[in-house]
């Protein structure tokens, strides 16, 4: 049955119109988690509000867990959701890049446009930054590009990289989730702060 | 306590499984992932196209774009998504009573202080973003949802990082 584009039961351009119906569930998520604001998006690197965390694995194990259990039931075909490529290098090297923009700037893209949504000046900021850093790079693409191609591996699930089933992954990730969700309710109560 | 004045958040746990659910849902019905970084960059591209044409031919970056994704850039699933982004933001911010015009920061720096480590900050996550191939939403949560390996390096490298560096930019927050 799924994905549905793929396997054209929808056409492509309600697959368009689909993206917007997913993007307003998930701005809309977003703003009520409380990722509009950078001050409680920030919190999890202090542990003063750990938000950030919990609505992140929470999402992240309900849609991993969504998905084995999909394909269990014979609703979507994994083998054709996109899984993304692994560039060691570009990987690790603009993930560390994305850290330090992460605690200078507050948000993240996803985040920075919810801000916006609500009237956020500093995510407005941020975002004209955004642009500015793509066009960089778009610019100076050719100076990036051996780290940006570097130590392909192709796209393999962490499951095959570790050779252990999907079924077990999934758990350890769950494991690993609620050990940190217990860190951050004993953070936010370590590291209180008064109202912002 | 003021809860007219202040509507609250929900309940993380809840707001997270609702976030997964519609990662679910990108990948039943498009086989994909949610994303971010990937609109800004098809208005890069196609800003860069029809302002100056000519160097966008020349340049392995936009031409990458296109041989990937053909078409007007902005006609693509992330560009709609993004649009919806703002809608939903804009829709809950209206319902919670959120919506107001303000530079949110600590009281303890100046508001001129925010903007420019908001600039930066957004010039460094969307370089970072481009080298990374997707940001914390493309990157990620959608490519741990799917339990790829550079989803997991994606994750723990930037919240690693940022951890590393809260201490030196501790004055911005706390």
């Amino acid at each position: 049955m799924g994905p549905l584009v793929v396997n054209e039961i929808i056409s492509e351009n309600s697959n368009l119109l689909l993206a917007f119906f997913i993007g307003i569930g998930f701005g809309f998520v977003l703003e009520q988690g409380g990722f509009s604001s950078s001050r409680k998006l920030a919190g999890v690197f202090y542990g003063y509000d750990t938000v950030v965390l919990k609505v992140f694995f929470t999402g992240a194990i309900t849609a991993m867990l969504g998905l084995l259990f999909f394909s269990l039931f014979g609703w979507v075909d994994l083998s054709l959701v996109y899984v993304n490529e692994t560039y060691l290098w570009s990987s690790i090297v603009g993930g560390i890049i994305m850290g330090a923009g992460f605690i200078m700037g507050g948000y993240c893209p996803g985040t920075s446009f919810c801000g916006a949504a609500i009237g956020k000046i500093d995510a407005y900021i941020f975002i004209i930054g955004l642009f500015i850093g793509v066009l960089i790079f778009g610019e100076a693409f050719s100076l990036f590009e051996p780290l940006f191609m570097a130590n392909f591996i192709g796209s393999p699930r962490i499951s095959e990289f570790f050779g252990i089933s999907e079924g077990i992954t999934v758990f350890i990730v769950i494991i690993a989730a609620v050990m940190m969700f217990w860190a951050g309710e004993w953070a936010e109560k370590k590291f209180p702060r008064e109202k912002y | 306590m003021n809860t007219v004045k202040d509507p609250k958040y929900m309940n993380p746990y809840l707001a997270g499984v609702l976030l997964g659910l519609v990662v679910l849902a990108a990948n039943f019905v498009s086989g994909r992932g949610l994303g971010a970084s990937g609109a800004v960059k098809s208005v890069i591209v196609a800003g860069v196209e029809t302002i100056a044409p000519k160097h966008a031919e020349s340049s392995a970056f936009y031409n990458n774009f296109n041989k990937s994704h053909g078409g007007n850039p902005l006609n693509s699933w992330l560009v709609y998504q993004m649009l919806g982004v703002i809608v939903g933001g804009f829709l809950s911010g209206v319902i919670s009573k959120r919506l107001t015009w303000k530079v949110e920061h600590n009281p303890k720096i100046q508001s001129k202080t925010r903007l420019m480590f908001a600039l930066a900050g957004g010039i460094l996550f969307g370089l970072g973003s481009q080298l990374g191939r997707g940001c914390t939403s493309g990157s990620a949560l959608s490519g741990m949802a799917v339990l790829s390996l550079g989803g997991f390096i994606s994750m723990a490298a930037i919240f690693g990082t940022a951890f590393m560096l809260a201490y030196f930019f501790r004055k911005l927050w706390i």
